[in-house]
Protein backbone atom coordinates (compact mmCIF):
# COMPACT_ATOMS: atom_id res chain seq x y z
CA UNK A 1 0.00 0.00 0.00
CA UNK A 2 1.37 3.43 -0.81
CA UNK A 3 1.24 6.07 1.32
CA UNK A 4 -0.56 9.41 1.24
CA UNK A 5 1.28 12.62 1.81
CA UNK A 6 -0.14 12.48 5.25
CA UNK A 7 -1.22 9.64 6.43
CA UNK A 8 -2.63 8.21 10.05
CA UNK A 9 -1.66 4.79 10.97
CA UNK A 10 -1.84 2.76 14.25
CA UNK A 11 1.65 1.95 15.25
CA UNK A 12 3.86 -0.86 18.22
CA UNK A 13 7.21 0.76 18.55
CA UNK A 14 9.67 -2.09 18.40
CA UNK A 15 13.04 0.30 18.60
CA UNK A 16 14.35 3.82 18.85
CA UNK A 17 17.04 5.29 18.12
CA UNK A 18 19.08 9.12 19.24
CA UNK A 19 18.98 11.65 16.09
CA UNK A 20 20.79 14.71 16.88
CA UNK A 21 19.82 16.36 19.48
CA UNK A 22 16.23 16.07 20.86
CA UNK A 23 15.29 13.51 18.15
CA UNK A 24 14.69 9.69 17.85
CA UNK A 25 14.50 7.36 14.62
CA UNK A 26 11.62 4.77 15.42
CA UNK A 27 11.03 1.61 13.80
CA UNK A 28 7.53 0.85 13.96
CA UNK A 29 5.35 -2.07 12.87
CA UNK A 30 1.72 -0.97 11.28
CA UNK A 31 -1.24 -2.75 10.21
CA UNK A 32 -1.64 -1.52 6.86
CA UNK A 33 2.10 -0.74 5.73
CA UNK A 34 4.26 -3.35 7.62
CA UNK A 35 7.58 -1.92 9.21
CA UNK A 36 7.82 1.73 9.18
CA UNK A 37 10.76 3.76 10.11
CA UNK A 38 9.82 7.23 11.00
CA UNK A 39 11.81 10.10 13.08
CA UNK A 40 10.22 11.47 16.36
CA UNK A 41 11.33 15.02 16.22
CA UNK A 42 11.79 16.79 19.89
CA UNK A 43 10.56 13.40 21.34
CA UNK A 44 13.73 13.19 23.72
CA UNK A 45 12.94 17.12 25.26
CA UNK A 46 11.43 16.45 28.75
CA UNK A 47 8.00 18.59 27.66
CA UNK A 48 7.07 16.87 24.23
CA UNK A 49 4.26 16.09 22.68
CA UNK A 50 5.81 12.90 21.71
CA UNK A 51 6.84 11.96 24.73
CA UNK A 52 5.46 8.72 25.94
CA UNK A 53 3.04 7.93 22.95
CA UNK A 54 6.44 6.75 21.25
CA UNK A 55 7.73 4.93 23.93
CA UNK A 56 9.23 1.20 23.05
CA UNK A 57 5.99 -1.38 22.97
CA UNK A 58 3.51 1.29 23.19
CA UNK A 59 0.33 1.20 20.64
CA UNK A 60 -0.72 3.75 19.44
CA UNK A 61 -2.24 6.07 16.63
CA UNK A 62 -0.13 7.96 14.55
CA UNK A 63 -0.27 10.88 12.15
CA UNK A 64 2.63 10.90 9.72
CA UNK A 65 3.92 13.42 6.71
CA UNK A 66 6.28 11.71 4.36
CA UNK A 67 9.11 12.83 4.56
CA UNK A 68 12.38 13.00 1.52
CA UNK A 69 14.20 10.25 4.00
CA UNK A 70 11.99 9.18 6.81
CA UNK A 71 8.58 9.79 7.41
CA UNK A 72 8.25 12.41 9.98
CA UNK A 73 5.77 11.98 12.92
CA UNK A 74 3.74 15.32 13.60
CA UNK A 75 0.77 13.47 16.17
CA UNK A 76 0.50 10.66 18.72
CA UNK A 77 -1.25 9.18 21.12
CA UNK A 78 -1.41 6.53 23.38
CA UNK A 79 -3.82 3.57 22.57
CA UNK A 80 -2.87 0.83 25.03
CA UNK A 81 0.77 1.45 27.12
CA UNK A 82 0.80 -2.31 28.54
CA UNK A 83 1.98 -0.44 31.55
CA UNK A 84 2.21 -4.35 33.35
CA UNK A 85 4.28 -5.51 31.28
CA UNK A 86 6.97 -2.66 31.60
CA UNK A 87 6.70 -3.04 35.20
CA UNK A 88 8.11 -6.32 35.01
CA UNK A 89 11.90 -7.24 34.26
CA UNK A 90 11.29 -10.47 32.87
CA UNK A 91 7.59 -9.78 31.15
CA UNK A 92 9.30 -6.02 29.34
CA UNK A 93 12.23 -8.82 28.42
CA UNK A 94 10.11 -11.08 26.68
CA UNK A 95 8.81 -7.96 25.09
CA UNK A 96 11.72 -6.49 23.92
CA UNK A 97 12.68 -10.45 22.68
CA UNK A 98 9.60 -10.20 20.27
CA UNK A 99 10.31 -6.79 19.18
CA UNK A 100 14.00 -7.98 17.83
CA UNK A 101 12.44 -10.81 16.41
CA UNK A 102 9.97 -8.81 14.51
CA UNK A 103 12.51 -6.56 12.90
CA UNK A 104 14.44 -9.08 12.50
CA UNK A 105 11.86 -11.41 10.55
CA UNK A 106 10.82 -8.42 8.42
CA UNK A 107 11.83 -5.71 5.75
CA UNK A 108 11.12 -2.55 5.64
CA UNK A 109 7.46 -1.41 3.78
CA UNK A 110 6.36 -5.27 4.17
CA UNK A 111 4.15 -6.76 6.75
CA UNK A 112 0.59 -7.57 7.42
CA UNK A 113 -2.71 -6.86 9.35
CA UNK A 114 -1.65 -10.64 11.02
CA UNK A 115 1.36 -10.16 11.82
CA UNK A 116 0.54 -6.50 13.53
CA UNK A 117 -2.55 -8.41 15.89
CA UNK A 118 -0.25 -11.14 16.50
CA UNK A 119 2.20 -8.57 18.03
CA UNK A 120 -0.65 -6.58 19.38
CA UNK A 121 -2.44 -9.84 21.06
CA UNK A 122 1.35 -11.07 22.21
CA UNK A 123 1.99 -7.75 24.26
CA UNK A 124 -1.10 -8.08 25.72
CA UNK A 125 -1.12 -11.42 26.61
CA UNK A 126 2.76 -10.65 28.61
CA UNK A 127 0.35 -7.96 30.28
CA UNK A 128 -1.79 -9.89 32.13
CA UNK A 129 -1.02 -13.60 31.87
CA UNK A 130 2.03 -15.18 34.02
CA UNK A 131 2.66 -17.30 31.23
CA UNK A 132 5.33 -15.53 29.72
CA UNK A 133 7.58 -18.86 28.32
CA UNK A 134 3.97 -20.43 26.76
CA UNK A 135 3.46 -16.81 25.15
CA UNK A 136 6.47 -15.62 23.87
CA UNK A 137 6.94 -19.66 22.21
CA UNK A 138 3.36 -18.88 21.01
CA UNK A 139 4.72 -15.92 19.57
CA UNK A 140 7.75 -17.67 17.66
CA UNK A 141 5.54 -20.64 15.60
CA UNK A 142 2.71 -18.23 14.61
CA UNK A 143 5.63 -15.69 13.31
CA UNK A 144 6.81 -18.44 11.71
CA UNK A 145 3.98 -19.39 10.28
CA UNK A 146 3.13 -15.65 8.82
CA UNK A 147 6.45 -15.01 7.33
CA UNK A 148 6.59 -18.42 5.23
CA UNK A 149 8.76 -20.68 8.08
CA UNK A 150 5.73 -22.47 9.32
CA UNK A 151 7.43 -26.17 10.82
CA UNK A 152 6.19 -28.78 9.55
CA UNK A 153 5.09 -31.36 12.29
CA UNK A 154 2.28 -33.32 11.39
CA UNK A 155 4.15 -35.91 9.22
CA UNK A 156 7.89 -36.28 7.98
CA UNK A 157 9.43 -33.23 6.57
CA UNK A 158 11.84 -35.21 4.14
CA UNK A 159 9.34 -37.84 2.59
CA UNK A 160 5.97 -37.09 4.32
CA UNK A 161 5.64 -40.54 6.21
CA UNK A 162 4.27 -40.21 9.64
CA UNK A 163 5.86 -39.92 12.49
CA UNK A 164 5.44 -42.47 14.97
CA UNK A 165 4.45 -41.21 19.21
CA UNK A 166 8.41 -41.59 19.33
CA UNK A 167 11.06 -38.94 20.02
CA UNK A 168 11.34 -37.94 16.70
CA UNK A 169 14.36 -35.58 14.93
CA UNK A 170 13.81 -32.02 13.63
CA UNK A 171 15.79 -30.57 11.35
CA UNK A 172 16.06 -26.61 10.57
CA UNK A 173 17.27 -27.27 7.39
CA UNK A 174 14.16 -29.44 6.20
CA UNK A 175 11.43 -26.95 8.49
CA UNK A 176 10.11 -29.90 9.89
CA UNK A 177 9.77 -33.32 12.29
CA UNK A 178 11.67 -35.81 10.41
CA UNK A 179 10.63 -40.17 10.94
CA UNK A 180 13.43 -41.92 12.41
CA UNK A 181 14.60 -43.11 8.95
CA UNK A 182 14.92 -39.46 7.50
CA UNK A 183 16.49 -38.36 10.30
CA UNK A 184 19.84 -41.08 9.48
CA UNK A 185 20.29 -39.02 6.65
CA UNK A 186 20.49 -36.07 8.28
CA UNK A 187 23.58 -34.31 9.47
CA UNK A 188 21.95 -31.99 11.85
CA UNK A 189 19.14 -32.83 13.82
CA UNK A 190 17.78 -31.94 17.27
CA UNK A 191 15.54 -34.58 19.09
CA UNK A 192 12.07 -33.50 19.61
CA UNK A 193 10.35 -35.46 22.37
CA UNK A 194 6.70 -36.60 21.95
CA UNK A 195 5.12 -33.83 24.34
CA UNK A 196 7.29 -31.32 22.45
CA UNK A 197 5.52 -31.97 19.47
CA UNK A 198 2.13 -32.92 20.79
CA UNK A 199 2.45 -29.20 22.35
CA UNK A 200 3.65 -27.18 19.10
CA UNK A 201 1.37 -28.81 17.14
CA UNK A 202 -1.44 -27.84 19.22
CA UNK A 203 -0.41 -24.04 18.90
CA UNK A 204 -0.07 -24.20 15.77
CA UNK A 205 -3.81 -25.03 15.39
CA UNK A 206 -5.03 -23.03 18.38
CA UNK A 207 -5.58 -19.17 19.48
CA UNK A 208 -4.07 -17.31 22.35
CA UNK A 209 -6.80 -18.06 24.91
CA UNK A 210 -5.86 -21.90 24.28
CA UNK A 211 -2.33 -21.83 24.02
CA UNK A 212 -2.11 -20.83 27.51
CA UNK A 213 -4.14 -23.40 29.02
CA UNK A 214 -1.42 -25.42 28.66
CA UNK A 215 0.44 -26.10 31.46
CA UNK A 216 4.12 -27.22 30.47
CA UNK A 217 6.55 -28.63 32.61
CA UNK A 218 10.18 -26.69 33.09
CA UNK A 219 11.81 -29.56 31.16
CA UNK A 220 9.56 -29.34 28.64
CA UNK A 221 9.36 -25.39 28.21
CA UNK A 222 13.27 -25.66 27.94
CA UNK A 223 13.18 -27.92 25.71
CA UNK A 224 11.20 -26.16 23.77
CA UNK A 225 12.80 -23.29 24.13
CA UNK A 226 15.68 -24.31 22.90
CA UNK A 227 13.97 -26.14 19.59
CA UNK A 228 12.93 -22.98 17.91
CA UNK A 229 15.61 -21.00 19.22
CA UNK A 230 17.86 -23.42 17.25
CA UNK A 231 15.08 -23.40 14.33
CA UNK A 232 14.91 -18.96 14.28
CA UNK A 233 18.58 -19.07 14.75
CA UNK A 234 18.73 -21.13 11.12
CA UNK A 235 16.13 -18.91 9.33
CA UNK A 236 17.95 -15.73 10.13
CA UNK A 237 21.13 -16.94 9.83
CA UNK A 238 22.03 -14.98 12.94
CA UNK A 239 21.82 -15.10 16.52
CA UNK A 240 19.40 -12.56 18.16
CA UNK A 241 20.94 -10.11 20.72
CA UNK A 242 18.94 -9.91 23.15
CA UNK A 243 18.65 -14.09 23.84
CA UNK A 244 21.64 -13.47 25.80
CA UNK A 245 19.55 -11.11 28.40
CA UNK A 246 16.88 -13.56 28.55
CA UNK A 247 19.11 -16.15 29.58
CA UNK A 248 20.62 -13.53 31.79
CA UNK A 249 17.66 -12.88 34.19
CA UNK A 250 16.34 -16.09 34.32
CA UNK B 1 32.68 20.65 2.35
CA UNK B 2 34.63 20.69 -0.34
CA UNK B 3 36.44 24.10 -1.20
CA UNK B 4 38.74 22.73 -3.91
CA UNK B 5 37.24 24.96 -6.67
CA UNK B 6 36.66 28.25 -4.45
CA UNK B 7 40.47 29.88 -3.89
CA UNK B 8 40.72 29.88 0.26
CA UNK B 9 43.60 29.88 1.31
CA UNK B 10 44.26 26.87 2.35
CA UNK B 11 44.67 26.86 6.71
CA UNK B 12 40.95 28.12 6.35
CA UNK B 13 39.64 26.07 4.28
CA UNK B 14 41.37 22.96 6.72
CA UNK B 15 39.49 24.75 9.49
CA UNK B 16 36.42 25.22 7.59
CA UNK B 17 36.25 21.65 7.08
CA UNK B 18 37.32 20.42 10.54
CA UNK B 19 34.76 22.85 12.28
CA UNK B 20 32.41 21.14 9.96
CA UNK B 21 32.61 17.94 11.59
CA UNK B 22 30.99 18.57 14.67
CA UNK B 23 27.54 17.89 14.96
CA UNK B 24 24.97 20.36 14.45
CA UNK B 25 27.78 22.51 12.53
CA UNK B 26 26.90 22.45 9.00
CA UNK B 27 28.97 24.70 6.40
CA UNK B 28 27.54 27.98 7.16
CA UNK B 29 28.36 27.89 10.82
CA UNK B 30 31.88 26.08 10.17
CA UNK B 31 32.84 29.40 7.92
CA UNK B 32 31.49 31.93 10.63
CA UNK B 33 33.17 30.12 13.07
CA UNK B 34 36.17 30.28 11.07
CA UNK B 35 36.06 33.57 10.14
CA UNK B 36 35.31 34.56 14.02
CA UNK B 37 38.61 32.94 15.39
CA UNK B 38 40.61 34.97 12.57
CA UNK B 39 39.45 37.94 13.24
CA UNK B 40 39.96 37.34 17.59
CA UNK B 41 42.95 37.83 18.77
CA UNK B 42 45.52 35.13 19.29
CA UNK B 43 45.09 34.38 23.05
CA UNK B 44 41.30 33.04 21.82
CA UNK B 45 42.60 30.95 19.56
CA UNK B 46 44.85 29.28 21.66
CA UNK B 47 42.94 28.95 24.48
CA UNK B 48 40.41 27.28 22.45
CA UNK B 49 42.98 24.95 20.67
CA UNK B 50 44.58 24.15 23.85
CA UNK B 51 40.83 23.33 25.72
CA UNK B 52 40.34 20.78 22.76
CA UNK B 53 43.91 19.09 23.58
CA UNK B 54 43.33 19.09 27.15
CA UNK B 55 39.89 16.95 26.71
CA UNK B 56 41.50 14.39 25.50
CA UNK B 57 44.90 14.48 26.90
CA UNK B 58 44.19 14.70 30.65
CA UNK B 59 40.47 12.98 31.27
CA UNK B 60 40.58 9.28 32.07
CA UNK B 61 37.45 8.15 34.03
CA UNK B 62 37.35 7.88 37.72
CA UNK B 63 38.43 4.80 39.24
CA UNK B 64 35.78 4.86 42.12
CA UNK B 65 32.33 6.59 40.28
CA UNK B 66 32.96 6.46 36.64
CA UNK B 67 32.75 9.87 35.96
CA UNK B 68 34.68 12.04 33.39
CA UNK B 69 38.15 13.73 35.75
CA UNK B 70 41.55 14.70 35.47
CA UNK B 71 42.78 13.19 38.32
CA UNK B 72 41.43 10.03 39.85
CA UNK B 73 39.17 9.47 42.03
CA UNK B 74 36.88 12.60 41.06
CA UNK B 75 36.45 15.84 43.05
CA UNK B 76 33.24 14.60 44.03
CA UNK B 77 34.31 11.21 45.70
CA UNK B 78 37.69 13.15 46.74
CA UNK B 79 34.87 15.53 49.21
CA UNK B 80 34.80 14.83 52.36
CA UNK B 81 31.61 16.75 53.14
CA UNK B 82 29.50 14.87 50.93
CA UNK B 83 27.34 12.44 52.36
CA UNK B 84 28.65 8.94 51.85
CA UNK B 85 25.71 7.20 52.84
CA UNK B 86 23.83 7.73 49.55
CA UNK B 87 24.37 6.83 46.13
CA UNK B 88 22.80 8.71 42.87
CA UNK B 89 23.53 5.89 39.87
CA UNK B 90 23.28 7.96 36.44
CA UNK B 91 23.12 6.93 32.92
CA UNK B 92 25.92 9.40 31.80
CA UNK B 93 28.39 11.62 33.40
CA UNK B 94 26.18 14.63 31.64
CA UNK B 95 23.66 13.67 34.14
CA UNK B 96 25.47 14.88 36.96
CA UNK B 97 25.47 18.34 36.03
CA UNK B 98 21.79 19.26 36.41
CA UNK B 99 21.87 17.04 39.45
CA UNK B 100 24.43 19.22 40.86
CA UNK B 101 22.61 22.37 39.61
CA UNK B 102 19.88 21.67 42.11
CA UNK B 103 21.67 21.67 45.02
CA UNK B 104 19.74 19.50 46.46
CA UNK B 105 21.72 17.17 46.75
CA UNK B 106 24.74 15.65 48.49
CA UNK B 107 25.60 12.40 48.13
CA UNK B 108 28.07 10.87 45.82
CA UNK B 109 27.06 9.21 42.32
CA UNK B 110 27.98 5.91 40.17
CA UNK B 111 28.33 6.27 36.07
CA UNK B 112 26.93 3.36 34.45
CA UNK B 113 28.24 4.66 30.64
CA UNK B 114 24.81 3.67 29.24
CA UNK B 115 21.73 1.86 29.62
CA UNK B 116 20.64 -1.74 29.43
CA UNK B 117 19.00 -2.81 26.08
CA UNK B 118 19.14 -5.79 25.13
CA UNK B 119 18.00 -5.44 20.96
CA UNK B 120 21.72 -3.47 20.81
CA UNK B 121 23.09 -6.23 22.69
CA UNK B 122 24.26 -4.17 25.79
CA UNK B 123 23.44 -5.79 29.18
CA UNK B 124 25.37 -5.31 32.37
CA UNK B 125 28.76 -6.56 31.23
CA UNK B 126 28.64 -3.97 28.67
CA UNK B 127 28.32 -1.21 31.78
CA UNK B 128 29.46 -0.34 35.06
CA UNK B 129 27.35 -2.28 36.93
CA UNK B 130 29.52 -5.40 38.04
CA UNK B 131 31.66 -1.65 39.18
CA UNK B 132 28.72 -0.92 41.39
CA UNK B 133 28.30 -3.93 42.94
CA UNK B 134 31.76 -4.05 44.10
CA UNK B 135 31.63 -0.44 45.37
CA UNK B 136 28.75 -1.65 47.24
CA UNK B 137 30.65 -4.16 49.41
CA UNK B 138 31.39 -2.60 52.88
CA UNK B 139 30.40 0.80 52.05
CA UNK B 140 28.65 3.14 53.79
CA UNK B 141 25.71 3.38 51.34
CA UNK B 142 22.49 2.97 52.72
CA UNK B 143 20.17 4.55 50.12
CA UNK B 144 20.54 3.99 46.10
CA UNK B 145 18.64 6.42 44.19
CA UNK B 146 17.87 5.55 40.45
CA UNK B 147 18.29 8.48 38.22
CA UNK B 148 18.21 6.85 34.77
CA UNK B 149 15.95 8.55 31.86
CA UNK B 150 12.21 7.58 32.72
CA UNK B 151 11.60 5.09 29.29
CA UNK B 152 11.70 1.79 28.64
CA UNK B 153 15.44 0.76 28.93
CA UNK B 154 16.42 2.88 31.61
CA UNK B 155 12.69 1.24 33.97
CA UNK B 156 14.84 -2.37 32.52
CA UNK B 157 18.15 -0.84 34.34
CA UNK B 158 16.29 0.05 37.28
CA UNK B 159 14.62 -2.98 37.96
CA UNK B 160 17.39 -5.47 37.25
CA UNK B 161 19.25 -2.72 39.85
CA UNK B 162 17.40 -3.31 42.19
CA UNK B 163 17.19 -6.98 41.80
CA UNK B 164 20.78 -7.23 42.50
CA UNK B 165 20.85 -4.84 45.47
CA UNK B 166 17.97 -5.76 47.27
CA UNK B 167 19.42 -8.62 48.96
CA UNK B 168 22.06 -6.62 50.35
CA UNK B 169 19.53 -4.47 52.74
CA UNK B 170 19.96 -0.91 50.77
CA UNK B 171 16.98 1.09 50.99
CA UNK B 172 16.77 1.67 46.94
CA UNK B 173 14.94 4.67 45.44
CA UNK B 174 13.43 6.24 42.39
CA UNK B 175 13.20 9.74 41.25
CA UNK B 176 9.84 10.58 41.00
CA UNK B 177 7.85 10.47 37.68
CA UNK B 178 5.19 12.71 36.46
CA UNK B 179 4.52 15.63 34.89
CA UNK B 180 7.36 17.71 33.98
CA UNK B 181 7.14 21.40 34.83
CA UNK B 182 6.53 23.56 31.92
CA UNK B 183 4.31 20.27 30.21
CA UNK B 184 0.79 20.49 29.07
CA UNK B 185 -1.62 17.70 30.67
CA UNK B 186 -3.52 17.65 26.98
CA UNK B 187 -0.78 15.94 25.75
CA UNK B 188 0.39 13.72 28.70
CA UNK B 189 0.70 10.66 27.84
CA UNK B 190 -1.12 7.43 30.00
CA UNK B 191 1.98 6.03 31.54
CA UNK B 192 2.59 9.80 32.53
CA UNK B 193 -0.41 10.61 34.05
CA UNK B 194 -0.73 7.19 36.08
CA UNK B 195 1.88 7.57 37.57
CA UNK B 196 1.64 11.56 38.48
CA UNK B 197 -1.75 10.34 39.86
CA UNK B 198 0.04 7.68 41.84
CA UNK B 199 2.60 10.04 43.10
CA UNK B 200 0.34 12.62 44.38
CA UNK B 201 1.70 14.69 47.40
CA UNK B 202 -0.28 16.25 50.47
CA UNK B 203 -0.47 19.68 48.79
Amino acid sequence: MTKPRVYQTEAIVLKRTKLGEADRILTLYTPDYGKVRAVAKGSRRTISKLGGHVELLTHSSLLLAKGRNLDIITQAQTIHSFLPLKEDLRRMSCGLYISELIDSFTAEDEGSRQIFELLRETLEQLSHAEKSDTIVRYFEMHLLEFTGYRPQLQQCANCDGALKPVQNYFSSSQGGALCGDCSYEEPVVLPISLNALKVLRLWQGCDFANAVKVTIRPELALELEQLLREYIKYVLDRQLKSTAWLDLIK
Amino acid sequence: MDLTNIPTAEPIARLIEELGKLPGIGPKSATRLAYFLLQAENEKAESLANAIMGIKKNLSLCSTCFNITDITPCVICRDENRDRSKLCVVEEPADILPLERTKKYNGLYHVLHGVISPGDGIGPDQLKINELMTRLQDSPVTEIILATNPNTEGEATNMYIHSLVAPLNIHVTRLARGLPFGGDLEYADDVTLSRALEGRQDF
